[in-house]
């Protein structure tokens, strides 16, 4: 078990933990729009060397394979406009300009990205719902636009096979509260890589959830920025990782306006031997974000021997005019006396586990607000420790 | 009439320094209804003792047997031994986040019968049994022993006995850390199952305080990871006035 939890951590310069030294700050990454800007990456890169790279591959190689883009279904209720914007057209590309290869190739290699406008005021009951369908080699942008004071929940669904590319550019107006649930439902051999960046509006809610149980390699950049002062962001992540399975999740919240609030909380569960997760969660509180409030954690459950998981909190402040700034990661091990515990009440071992590792997700479910998938993901929780069982350490 | 017999029982563990033979023969019988409070010094092995016949993997048995109405005890997994009838009630109970108390104890509930329980009068036994452990009905929607007291930890081992009627239960120090309000709330739960369901009790403790509660039929001094002594109430008595001096140096 390690852990680290500096739950107000001092603002003395940059403040950076575990086994990586940035580059520099993390707010002064190079950004374009032009693939051929961004080299290929290698293993000893600091932002790919956890990564899946041979994986990978299809979703950072632009010229082997031009993309004719993936199946993206918009359901949505009345009132929301679902429309398309193409290269260049605003909103698209406003705020989420790739930071990366992958999110270049995702936004280069669509040429009529999914817009979808939320009303000024709507108060959507039922959620959005943005279906995307992986095929071969895809590639994806979708532009959500949340309007001022507005409230609703997007669910994008993840399914099919292949290699995807997919961004999602958030803009959210003021006073709006919009909830972003990305569920990675993949087939078994599918990889999965792309950039979720929202701006959250003055006084903006906004929570992004990340689910990824399918997909043999997912990597996924969930990031968010402020418009305006009073804002929230809350970057949830629950992650399943089977035997052979490399699921990848890089948080980054970047403090760039006063007043605002965020929370980051990842947990997974790795079973089989070849399991992987990995979890980079930045912050930056720049110099004119005083009274920034921010908490990051990363909790993984090590069900198997054999398995890997990656955690790396990264917070750097800038100003000590900060209300508190924390982090805690901690990867632990599946926990024999809890087990011989629950056994020694007559409850049988498969039975046990389960309530053991749906016990480790409980909290974090209960965050989502979603109720719909609160209620899938037990089930889903429950299938795959089903397939746990059926292949033993 | 259930009767758990211990035979030359011999456990060893594992420890850094390498194994340590930690029970060194141990006899003991327990039938139902009878009441033994094992007693001796830390370390002598009563805790051994308690997660070797419950099954805990740490634990390796060298020699010896353990026998549930002529059932080979030891043959069987941690959960068909509580399926079998045996509880312990462990002196420190593990924390299980996110898992409520309600949802552990019906889950238990229900390994146990093999089936789930009438959900009317399931509610009504739990909700009877925390009132009689002066439970408040909060606890049940708890996870199980996060953030819960001392004594409110001894008080839902109990409550698990109650509820899940075992043959014969194994008290690991319920009496530690615990005030005199709680040891005897704890005490009239135990004694509450004795008489309504027979229970034979092994109650292991440091101390003889809470043998002024829960009244044993029988007391053996354990030293040293075996029985040194034995006899019936009054050597309880006896311990109380001299301490374990008398074994120690003995040993």
């Amino acid at each position: 078990m390690t852990t680290t939890d500096h739950s107000q951590a001092t603002a003395d310069a940059a403040h950076t933990d575990g086994v990586v030294v940035p580059q520099g700050s993390r707010g002064e990454r190079f950004t374009s729009f032009d693939v051929d800007a961004f080299e290929q990456p290698g293993p000893r890169d600091e932002d790919y060397r956890f990564s899946a790279l041979r994986d990978l591959a299809p979703v950072l190689d632009e010229a082997a394979a031009p993309a004719d883009g993936a199946s993206v279904e918009v359901t949505a209720p009345q009132g929301v406009v679902v429309g398309e914007l193409a290269q260049g057209e605003a909103p698209r590309g406003t705020v989420l300009v790739p930071e990366d290869r992958i999110a270049a190739i995702a936004s280069a290699g669509t040429e009529r990205a999914t817009h979808v406008a939320i009303p000024a005021d709507a108060q959507l009951t039922d959620p959005i719902r943005v279906a995307i369908t992986g095929r071969e080699r895809s590639r994806s942008h979708l532009v959500i636009e949340a309007g001022t004071h507005s409230e609703a929940t997007v669910i994008l669904e993840h399914r099919g096979t292949g290699a995807h590319a997919g961004n999602v550019e958030v803009i959210m107006g003021d006073g709006s509260q919009l909830k972003v649930v990305s569920l990675q439902q993949w087939d078994d051999d599918a990889v999965h890589a792309g950039t979720h960046h929202a701006r959250v509006g003055r006084d903006a809610t906004y929570k992004h959830v990340a689910v990824s149980l399918g997909g043999k390699a997912v990597r996924l950049a969930v990031t968010a920025e402020y418009g305006g002062t009073g804002g929230s962001a809350e970057l949830l992540g629950l992650y399943y990782s089977d035997a052979g399975q490399h699921l990848e999740h890089r948080t980054f919240i970047d403090h760039n306006a006063p007043q605002c609030h965020s929370n980051v909380a990842y947990k997974g569960a790795l079973a089989g031997k070849t399991a992987r997760t990995v979890w980079i969660g930045d912050v930056l509180i720049r110099a004119a974000a005083e009274g920034t409030d921010t908490y990051e954690l990363n909790r993984n459950l090590v069900l198997t021997d054999g398995a890997r998981a990656d955690s790396v909190p990264n917070l750097e402040i800038e100003t000590g005019e900060i209300e508190g700034a924390g982090h805690a990661s901690a990867t632990g091990r599946f926990d024999d006396e809890q087990m011989f515990y629950l056994r020694s009440r007559g409850i049988p071992e498969d039975r046990a586990r389960k309530l053991v590792v749906r016990g480790f997700f409980a909290d974090l479910i209960q965050q989502i607000g979603v109720p719909e998938v609160e209620a899938g993901l037990m089930q889903e929780i429950d299938k795959e420790l089903e397939h746990f069982s059926e292949e033993p350490a | 009439m259930t009767t758990l017999e211990i035979k030359n029982l011999h456990v060893s563990v594992d420890t850094p320094e390498g194994t340590k033979q930690i029970l060194k023969g141990v006899d003991l019988t327990i039938r139902s209804g009878e009441t033994h409070a094992i007693m001796g010094p830390n370390g002598s092995g009563k805790s051994t003792l308690a997660y070797s016949v419950a099954g805990h993997p740490k634990y390796t048995i060298t020699d010896g047997e353990v026998l549930l109405d002529g059932e080979n005890v030891l043959e069987m997994s941690v959960d068909e031994r509580a399926k079998a009838g045996l509880f312990l009630a462990m002196q420190y109970p593990v924390e299980v986040p996110g898992v409520s108390v309600s949802n552990f104890l019906r889950t238990a509930k229900t390994a146990i019968d093999g089936e789930a329980p009438k959900l009317r009068t399931w509610v009504k036994e739990v909700k009877g049994s925390m009132e009689n452990l002066r439970m408040d009905a909060s606890f049940a929607e708890r996870n199980v022993n996060e953030g819960f007291s001392g004594g409110e930890k001894k008080r839902h081992e109990i409550l698990q006995m109650e509820l899940l009627q075992p043959k014969i239960a194994i008290l690991d120090e319920t009496d530690s850390g615990l005030d005199v309000d709680a040891l005897r709330i704890v005490s009239e739960g135990v004694n509450r199952v004795k008489d309504n369901t027979g229970l034979g009790v092994m109650l292991i403790t440091h101390y003889t305080r809470i043998l002024r509660y829960i009244k044993p039929d029988f007391v053996h001094v354990f030293v040293n990871g075996r029985v040194a002594e034995q006899g019936g109430p009054e050597l309880a008595e006896r311990l109380e006035a001299e301490g374990y001096d008398r074994f120690l140096v003995e040993a």
